[in-house]
């Protein structure tokens, strides 16, 4: 089923001819305003994330926009006529609540502005792969308010205390180096070789057991949330089900054996 | 205020020129005209029809650098300019500019090539010069620091030892010894100038302009990987000069044609 989307352009990619294997691509896409995140385009967004989440031919995700832009933050506006009420009534973050639940590896493909809500819905990504001319930032104090989508405790997370105030404090943007250095990006590239780099990742990712991708991200996710005994505990649960896999079955039987493991997600 | 344009912009042969045209003020940089050559810069790097770009200037100087008695660097009212800002908003875009079009940059210059006029020129990719040219590192005459990239571009062109001798002596380096120093690709008669850079820039235009941008993003990695870095550096140094009261000094003593009297303060 492939569904038509305004805002957005949504399409899988063979991971080898024939392998019935694919990766997911979605592309942000409202080139005009480069791509502010407004309601019909998150609504978009998530839709097609989930169809993919179902869709056992897809075994990891790349979000991406375009060079210019990846998305420039959220549609200003959308919201500027909001009071604490009405804003508070739409409830409009229950969407963005719904991407914590895709089970499936997200890539984030990064170039050009990753701003505000741009850089919320960044770093909701698993991996990320920036061009050179990315920038990050939350410049929502220069229009006297927050982040609203995560980026407070999100980027606090990934940058500590210091740095994260001071971007969240000053509004300013941060470079793709100088976001390498600090661990908010995997790898920066070209701009040319951004997209195909993070295909590139999925991909890789999408040759390994779907089911050991899929509890080793929720193992990772769970150090975000808890005491450290707890995530420790969710791991060797995580780890001891996969015994029950044919996946790990084959995938030790072929270590054991010297050849490539062939992993069929059971 | 007269109606001149300040900078003129020129498409030919798929080759952009830019020419400084303040001829009257040797085109030193007015606030307006440093904005003014971001804009035709970024104006040039989108233009798909620009292929090479020359960046030359009117009359019988290339660039005197900063216009000393321009609204930006003029005390007023006592109170000292900020420099830093000034160099941040206005000079170091232009550097990066330079560094980062990926288009080749040909500097056709066409006399003295002052300040930040001698850095803007270091910093494209090739410097065709008149037999008149000198460059000269004029900042410490006034009590300031080399900026617009000249601490570390000139270095990285001749080395540290030569470089430091031209920024404190702030002598005046005529056009063969640039050449012999390896600063400038070629020495031309007044009038061929236009003619020899025209004749380079059309023939880059031609090339693989993909290939020569990519050449030069990646000579800007091996040699001015911290270029941003480097230049906000720079600025805060220059901060740090524009207080001081040897600049004030070395200013007033400009402007009333004297020699100053430095106090290393």
């Amino acid at each position: 089923m492939t569904m038509t989307y305004k805002n957005i352009l949504s399409a899988k990619e063979e991971v080898g001819a024939k392998s019935g294997i694919n990766i997911g691509i979605v592309t942000l896409n409202r080139p005009t305003v480069l791509n502010a995140l407004n309601h019909e385009l998150m609504e978009e967004l998530v839709t097609a994330l989930e169809e993919f989440d179902r869709d056992d031919s897809v075994r990891a995700i790349v979000l991406t926009g375009s060079d210019r832009a990846f998305a420039a933050g959220a549609d200003i506006k959308e919201m500027s006529d909001e009071t604490t009420v009405s804003i508070m009534l739409k409830d409009r973050f229950a969407t963005w609540d719904r991407i914590k639940n895709i089970k499936k590896p997200i890539i984030a493909a990064i170039s050009g502005y990753a701003l505000g809500g741009g850089c919320e819905l960044m770093m909701m990504c698993d991996i990320i792969i920036a061009s050179e001319s990315a920038q990050f930032g939350q410049p929502e104090i220069n229009i006297g308010v927050i982040p609203g989508a995560g980026g407070t405790q999100r980027m606090t997370r990934v940058l500590g205390k210091y740095k994260a105030m001071e971007l969240i404090l000053t509004g300013r943007p941060l470079l793709a180096r100088e976001a390498y250095e600090l661990g908010l990006v995997n790898k920066v590239v070209p701009v040319e070789l951004y997209l195909e780099e993070a295909k590139a990742m999925a991909k890789e990712i999408a040759g390994k057991s779907p089911i050991a991708v899929r509890l080793a991200k929720e193992a990772v996710l769970k150090s975000f949330d808890g005491p450290l005994n707890e995530g420790l505990q969710f791991e060797r649960k995580n780890f001891y089900m996969l015994f029950s896999s044919e996946d790990q079955k084959e995938g030790m039987k072929a270590f054991m054996e010297k050849r490539k493991a062939t992993f069929t997600g059971k | 205020m007269s109606d001149e344009k300040i900078l003129l912009t020129e498409k030919k042969n798929g080759v952009g020129i830019i020419t400084l045209n303040r001829p009257d003020k040797l085109n030193a940089f007015s606030d307006e005209l440093t904005f003014q050559l971001q804009d035709a810069l970024k104006e040039m790097e989108k233009d798909k029809d620009v292929r090479a770009i020359i960046l030359t200037a009117a009359g019988r100087g290339f660039c005197a650098g900063q216009d000393l008695q321009s609204r930006s660097i003029a005390q007023e009212m006592g109170e000292r300019p900020s420099l830093g800002d000034s160099i941040r908003r206005r000079y170091n875009p232009i550097v990066i500019k330079l560094r980062r079009i990926e288009k080749p940059i040909i500097a056709a210059v066409n006399g003295v090539a002052a300040g930040a006029g001698a850095s803007i020129a270091f910093a494209c990719d090739y410097r065709i010069v008149t037999d008149k040219v000198n460059f000269i590192q004029s900042f410490t005459k006034v009590g300031l620091i080399p900026d617009s990239g000249a601490t570390f571009i000139l270095t990285r062109l001749v080395g540290l030892t030569k470089a430091f001798e031209l920024m404190l002596s702030a002598d005046k380096l005529s056009a063969e010894e640039a050449l012999n120093l390896g600063i400038i690709n070629k020495i031309v008669g007044e009038d061929d100038l236009m003619k020899e850079a025209m004749a380079l820039a059309e023939k880059l235009a031609m090339g693989p302009t993909k290939a020569f941008g990519l050449t030069k993003r990646a000579v800007n990695r091996a040699v001015f990987d911290d270029l941003e870095e480097l230049l906000e550096y720079e600025a805060s140094l220059q901060e740090i000069a524009g207080r001081s009261d040897d600049f004030a000094e070395g200013v007033a003593a400009f402007v009333e044609k004297r020699t100053p009297q430095y106090t290393g303060k």
